[in-house]
């Protein structure tokens, strides 16, 4: 890279600094929030009746409370704060309407604590997904298209021809997800067409945000950091299109077995295994950009979490396909193995895709080097064993649930006697996941408070 | 290079949403919509619509399912959890609580498989009490502690259940949908 991009790169980095900063550290206070409702959640299952009596910290309660957290909260910020970065970058111009940025991240955060504050004290909505009041909603939405509104004004003086998939995948997220969330929180179903439209929200809230925030990151750290180009442009294409197109279509496989009308049930698995397209055309095209240079993962820890991440997108990908077929459903659905593929996903793809991207933004954006790189490497480790354990132990667990569920022989309570050691074991893994966070935690409140030798200068473009 | 114009990329993005919430929302939504209650389903008395918020509340839906699959789908048929749940039996349902874990039992039919209100007292205040594996949460703020009249139930020995707690049952006990489709 040529020394001339150097001073526009320290003055976007500078410009994006506050906003940047803002949504990172806001999600960072919720990703540890969430940890704590989490692994409370699943110690709940090991001793039912600790803390049983306080009626704010039943399990029922700090379930979705830990869901919104870590969604909503955690991964839509640090999503944001990423997203943001990653648009003034690849537009090459400084990022556009700051101040929509700051009080985007004030209302969004204004939204969390009423929604989280309203789950915990009684007054969720009772939709999954969707337990937020409607006035939190509100307040979340209108955040969101403050957030847009800065991405599009950025984008539309961009200074390059080209449009880099990573900006695809930005753009297409920030017209969709403010319809698909408005859409879905309309007070206005009822009866199965409600399950309907939840299914079909929550998954397409991973399909319209969640996942493209992911990708859009892997898409250009991949290439970044390794110093190659992306593999193949077309296929990219490709597993923009067919993503598009057919992760729409998906939802309903929660719903399978259910009361809803076959034919519905039938598209959304053959949507779901369609997904096969879109997820090849992306794990050839960052597998294939990676292969040959797996000593990078030694030298960046950036990289190492970019590409766990990557690779559980993929893994998590085909669990889908396979997952949503009718004769696996059968076995599978309402089991634990349901809720070991959603961690695969947000927290094995999304999660540690967003740790490596912000330990590569937040250095730049802050002028501060990390200042302890060995807690960046134990933070890796804790967290990768961690959700490695949960993911084993839950999906294992569950399918022999399923199984003992699909046995009449089996009386309710053996089943619930067979899940305990996988349920000990996934609150054993939370703890180590938490032990990670807590440290990442420290080590970004160590770079804002500037600790650590001064290596501003060492900081690379 | 442009990899293609904007506005064919933004129409291109809006219709791939469109026409998932079209198959998956519209088309269905209009279809359900038409169905009519069934027959012999009653719509919630007050007690027991408030008991369902309660249910919301403590989030019994995390655990618990509200649909009952088909004979050679799973086991909820030989479970006799009850016959396999159709669209109108949601008539009076908003929001659903269809729900999507067991780590409990199927509760669609409850009030017909567990009809007796002592024996869903003694298990919200203390599921433990009743059923010695069991890993569901106790809830006790469903009680308060007073002498009890003659008519109520006092559970383990000085509890009595408190307007929540009787209304949930009430719901509880209100969910049956064992009679035939028509
Ligand atoms: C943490 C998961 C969990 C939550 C939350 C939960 N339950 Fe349960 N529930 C269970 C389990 C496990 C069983 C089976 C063992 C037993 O009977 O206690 C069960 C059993 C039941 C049964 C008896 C079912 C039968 O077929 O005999 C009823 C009724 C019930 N629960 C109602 C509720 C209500 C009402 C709530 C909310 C106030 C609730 N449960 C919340 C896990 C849960």
């Amino acid at each position: 890279m040529s020394d001339s991009l150097l001073p526009l790169r320290r003055e976007m980095d500078e410009r994006a600094a506050l906003p940047v900063l803002l949504y990172f550290g806001t999600g960072i206070l919720w990703l540890l929030a969430g940890t704590v409702l989490g692994v409370a959640s699943s110690l709940k299952f090991n001793a039912p009746d600790w803390l049983g009596s306080v009626p704010a910290l039943t399990f029922g309660r700090i379930r979705p409370a830990h869901l919104n957290a870590v969604m909503y909260g955690w991964a839509s910020l640090a999503g944001a704060g990423c997203m943001v970065w990653l648009t003034s970058r690849l537009c090459q111009v400084p990022v556009q309407w700051r101040g929509c940025l700051i009080a985007s991240a004030a209302l969004w955060n204004a939204g969390l604590v009423y929604g989280v504050g309203s789950i915990l004290l009684g007054y969720s909505a009772g939709v999954e997904w969707l337990e937020f009041p409607l006035a939190a909603v509100a307040l979340i939405a209108l955040a969101f298209l403050l957030y847009a509104a800065s991405i599009l004004r950025t984008f539309s003086l961009r200074k390059v021809d080209h449009v880099y998939v990573s900006l695809w995948y930005i753009l297409a997220s920030v017209v969709w997800f403010p319809l698909l969330y408005v859409v879905a929180n309309l007070p206005i179903y009822s009866g199965v067409v409600h399950g309907v439209v939840n299914w079909w929200y929550a998954h397409n809230a991973l399909a319209v945000w969640f996942t493209p925030v992911g990708l859009a990151l892997a898409y250009y750290f991949i290439p970044k950091i390794i110093g190659r180009p992306l593999y193949s442009y077309y296929l990219s294409l490709l597993g923009f299109w067919t993503f598009a197109l057919f992760y729409n279509w998906n939802g309903v496989h929660h719903l399978v077995g259910g009361p809803v009308p076959n034919w519905l049930q039938t598209i959304s698995i053959i949507a779901s295994v369609m997904m096969v397209i879109p997820v090849l055309a992306v794990a050839v095209n960052h597998h294939l950009t990676t292969l040959g240079n797996f000593r990078m993962l030694r030298t960046s820890l950036e990289l190492r979490f970019i590409v766990f991440g990557a690779m559980s997108y993929t893994a998590v990908s085909f669990q889908v396909a396979m997952e949503s077929l009718r004769s696996v459903q059968e076995t599978l659905h309402f089991t634990h193995y349901t809720i070991g593929h959603a961690h695969l996903g947000v927290y094995g793809f999304l999660t540690m895709i967003l740790f490596g991207a912000m330990y590569y933004i937040t250095p730049r954006v802050a002028r501060w080097d990390w200042p302890r790189p060995g807690w960046i490497s134990a933070h890796f480790w804790l967290t990768a064993a961690g959700i490695l354990i949960y993911v084993g132990a839950t999906c294992w667990g569950g399918f022999l649930q399923g199984r003992a569920l699909n046995n009449p022989a089996e009386p309710f309570t053996d089943v619930v006697e067979l899940t305990r050691p996988y349920l000990l074991l996934r609150t054993i893994s939370g703890v180590l996941i938490g032990a990670g966070h807590l440290i990442f935690a420290a080590l970004f409140a160590q770079v804002l408070r500037r600790m650590g030798p001064r290596r501003e200068e060492a900081v690379t473009p | 290079m442009m990899f293609i114009r904007l506005s064919v990329f933004f129409a291109g993005v809006l219709a791939a949403l469109f026409l998932g919430w079209a198959a998956l929302v519209g088309v269905p939504g209009v279809q359900i919509a038409a169905v009519p209650p069934q027959p012999d389903l009653r719509p919630y008395t007050f007690e027991q619509a408030h008991g369902r918020q309660v249910y919301i509340r403590e989030g019994c839906m995390y655990c618990h399912s509200q649909q009952t699959r088909p004979q050679g789908f799973g086991a909820d048929q030989p479970r006799r959890w009850g016959r396999p749940s159709v669209p109108g039996d949601y008539f009076y349902d908003q929001p659903h609580l269809l729900g999507t874990m067991r780590t409990g039992p199927d509760l669609l039919n409850i009030g017909a498989r567990q009809s007796s209100r002592d024996w869903h007292l003694a298990h919200l205040y203390n599921p433990r009490t009743v059923t010695p594996q069991s890993l569901m949460p106790p809830f006790p703020w469903l009680f308060e502690e007073r002498a009890a009249e003659p008519s109520e139930t006092v559970v383990h020995g000085r509890f009595v259940a408190n307007r929540d707690g009787l209304d949930l049952i009430e719901y509880l006990l209100s969910m049956n949908r064992t009679y035939p489709v028509r």
